[in-house]
């Protein structure tokens, strides 16, 4: 891999940037030890929704989690719900998992974890039904793939991103297609504030949310569908992005490679940081989501533009470099490959600190070289738009460059009414004429623009480098008295960020159980391509 | 003070700028409504400087002109908030001098309430509109207890914790749930704590009226839009300000 690289631009030392993921495999390798010793409640019922089983009952509460919790409080979490519930079928307790899901939320079955013969032919049957619903997530892969050949692809990088939020899903659909036809090539859905906190995944067409759509299995649908259409209208295939994130992660990354979405946001720290949701429970939910849309062919957005809103730009730029190889690790752990890693980073420096615009290109610089074949997403400015929209236009054309410079992937389009209001149809396309600008005039100047090998850019890049192996090198050496992998001990003493989350507190943590010797997941071992 | 009106280049010049978008395909006609809209706003003469389609059947304006208005400051009424926005770092600072220990918040939603999208807009570290939320705080210890806490519940967690302030979030409004819940609410605390120990008590959802906190009981009432550096600056203005006479230089 080495050999074809051309010399850095930035004079950094190949020694180093090994260095960096060797510290990165180092921290991350006792997490995903701890990852597959433990399963959760989501990853069992994501298991049940590659099985076939939705819907939910009157009270709005989905059969997956009155299968789950009925299993649970029968024979605990520990051998996983597989074995238990297709041993149930197998007895005859209901012809298919929806009949045993009703029964058992009426109290009326009793699970038991069965062996021998017993185990054998729970296994086979599960194995059979989660694999029916992972062949439907290999066929919308190659729906994808031919759709793309047919109709066409994005015409250039960086693929432009945009972003709808009305809350009701068929206000979103003419919204996301006015988005495509105006250039957007990536639609996002902003998920309802809080639907990250929710245990359970919400069932349907929904209508109404809090700055924002729920992510549900019938909105992906339906949207996915609206925009086919207007691919086909356009001659370009429409990419569609969700919130792989918070207590549900592994069932809506289930739920997007059924429903053929394309891009998932799906960052490895993001809930324990910002959502104190439990690290072990995140880390768990986490690799399985990921192990799902490794094997969907869906390109993952990491989060790594939300340090730099809590902390400040210049001095945090390491965190993200950090997070960037951490995030990188995990996911080529779970099975994603290069071209399926959107590390994120962000244009969020104060204006008036001097030389930002050249910081600001040193990091992003430096992004581009650690990770060359990573598509990378670019993230506007957020924390420095004050509501002078003139200003704004300003420093988005500049973000804009930043990207046309360092050949981002993914460019999230920035509005000049950030913080004043949601998009209005102008700012949407005024936003996009500042990108087309600004991609026209400077496209290819990456070709001509070199910085000097001992100036400021180089230096700084080089600089954060350095911090960030230094950083990785003191999570590597962090210790706590439960002796906890490194990383948890790190996460627990507020070494990122600024929060304190220890191990043992968060949400979702009575969620998470220990895997006993028994435990079956077919999910997994398809997954993992075991025999 | 004296009668003013905008300001372009010259005293008394009248001039404005505006931009909107209409719901018309870009025509001569587009560009003669948009003409007539300023008009009616009181711009004459009216100039279309520049006109775009946006999108099918949208077209976008930007308009200069004369406005004959004339505004008079001393008219001018505001309703001024009664405590002063803190950074966090104030804040944070306020705390430290004046309790000298970190300031306890529990927050709940009470009720059959689910939705904890407020609560945890104002208390989790991730925030709304760009502020960040209580947890962020460094002298501020958030309990948030979360969805469906009984009033009971919250009491006893309040004295668990030695609450200093307790923050309840009341979204669902059906049948004025959202006030029969507040009242059930500040009634318990006011049973549970001698007048002088009892926590602040704060409320907060779309629907409610600012002006009704005597009335439910509570110290303050929030309503839609209020961000969490709003809530941290009254909770510290109220519990480190008039208690703590000698601070009046302090800032």
């Amino acid at each position: 891999m080495a050999a074809r690289r051309p010399v850095s631009q930035l004079g950094i030392d190949r020694a180093d940037v090994r260095r960096a993921r060797t510290l990165a495999r180092q921290v991350g390798k006792p997490i995903v030890d701890l990852a597959t010793r433990h399963t959760t409640v989501s990853v069992e019922r994501a298991t049940l929704r590659l099985a076939g089983l939705g819907g939910a009952d009157p009270d709005g509460t989905p059969w997956v989690n009155r299968l789950t919790d009925a299993v649970r409080a029968d024979v605990g979490l520990e051998h996983g719900v597989s074995l238990p519930a297709w041993d149930a079928l197998l007895r005859g307790e209901g012809d298919d998992l929806l009949t045993l899901a009703q029964k058992a939320a009426a109290g009326s079955v009793t699970f038991r974890v069965p062996e021998g013969k017993d185990a054998t032919r729970a296994r086979t049957a599960s194995r059979k039904a989660v694999g029916a619903g992972i062949r439907q997530i290999d066929r919308q892969r190659a729906a994808r793939e031919k759709m793309i050949a047919k109709v066409g692809d994005a015409p250039s990088k960086p693929w432009i991103y945009l972003i709808v939020a009305t809350g009701d899903i068929h206000e979103d659909i003419p919204q996301a297609q006015a988005a495509a036809r105006e250039g957007a090539d990536v639609i996002a859905v902003i998920r309802s504030t809080g639907q990250s906190l929710l245990d359970f995944v919400p069932e349907g067409a929904t209508r109404e949310g809090f700055a924002g759509t729920y992510a549900t299995q019938e909105n992906f649908r339906l949207m996915r569908a609206a925009l086919d259409e207007t691919s086909r209208e356009l001659g370009r295939y429409v990419r569609l992005t969700n919130y792989a994130s918070g207590l549900c992660m592994p069932e809506i990354a289930a739920l997007a490679g059924l429903e053929r979405l394309d891009m998932m946001l799906n960052d490895s720290m993001y809930g324990i940081l910002f959502r104190d949701i439990n690290p072990i429970r995140t880390f768990v939910d986490q690799r399985f989501s990921r192990q799902v849309h490794a094997r969907a062919g869906i390109i993952i957005n990491t989060g790594e533009d939300n340090y730099l809103t809590t902390a400040d730009a210049v001095e945090a730029a390491h965190t993200v470099t950090t997070s960037q190889l951490l995030n990188e690790y995990f996911a080529k752990e779970a099975g994603l490959e290069d071209w399926q890693l959107g590390l994120g980073h962000a244009f969020e420096i104060d204006p008036e600190v001097p030389d930002s615009f050249r910081l600001e290109l040193a990091h992003a610089m430096l992004a581009r070289e650690l990770f060359p074949d990573a598509p990378l997403k670019w993230m506007p400015p957020t924390r420095h738009m004050t509501g002078d929209i003139f200003k704004g236009y300003l420093l988005d054309g500049f973000f804009n460059l930043v990207g046309a410079l360092t050949g981002q992937g993914i460019l999230l389009v920035g509005m000049m009414t950030e913080a004043v209001v949601t998009p209005w149809i102008s700012d949407r396309d005024l936003a996009l004429q500042n990108v087309r600008y600004v991609m026209n005039a400077a496209g290819n100047l990456r070709e001509d623009f070199r910085p000097a090998p001992d100036g400021f850019i180089a230096q700084r890049a080089r600089e954060v480098l350095g911090e960030a192996i230094g950083l990785l090198q003191e999570i590597k050496d962090d210790t706590d008295s439960a002796g906890d992998p490194p990383l948890l001990a790190a996460i627990a003493d507020g070494t990122f960020g600024l929060m304190k989350r220890p191990a043992d507190k968060g949400r979702g943590l009575d969620g998470v159980a220990r895997k006993a010797r028994d435990y079956y997941n077919p999910a997994t071992e398809i997954l993992e391509g075991e025999k | 003070m004296s009668l003013i009106r905008p300001y372009g280049d010259t005293t008394g010049d009248g001039m404005v700028q505006l931009s909107f978008t209409l719901p018309i395909e870009h025509s001569k006609v587009a560009e003669g409504a948009a003409v007539q809209l300023a008009n009616k706003m009181g711009m004459d003469p009216a100039l279309v400087v520049h006109a775009k389609p946006m999108g099918e059947g949208f077209t976008f304006f930007v308009v200069y002109g004369r406005v004959n208005h004339l505004v008079d400051p001393s008219t001018v009424e505001v309703v001024e908030r009664d405590y002063p926005l803190l950074t966090p770092k104030e804040a944070n600072a306020s705390i430290k001098r004046s309790l000298r220990r970190r300031l306890t918040v529990v927050g709940a939603c009470i009720g059959t309430d689910a939705h904890t999208v407020g609560i945890d807009a104002i208390l989790n570290i991730k925030g709304f509109a760009g502020e960040k939320g209580l947890e962020y705080y460094r002298e501020i210890k958030v309990v948030n207890l979360g969805a469906q806490v009984s009033v009971p519940q919250l009491v006893e967690a309040a004295r668990e914790e030695k609450a200093d302030a307790v923050l309840v979030s009341q979204v669902v409004t059906q049948r004025d749930a959202h006030l029969l819940n507040t009242r059930e609410m500040s009634a318990a605390f006011r049973e549970a704590y001698p007048a002088a120990r009892r926590p602040l008590l704060v409320v907060g959802g779309p629907r409610f009226d600012e002006t009704m906190a005597d009335e439910l009981g509570v110290d303050r009432v929030f309503s839609r839009g209020t961000t969490p550096g709003e809530v941290a600056s009254f909770i510290v203005h109220r519990l480190t300000g008039p208690r703590t006479p000698t601070q009046e230089k302090a800032s």
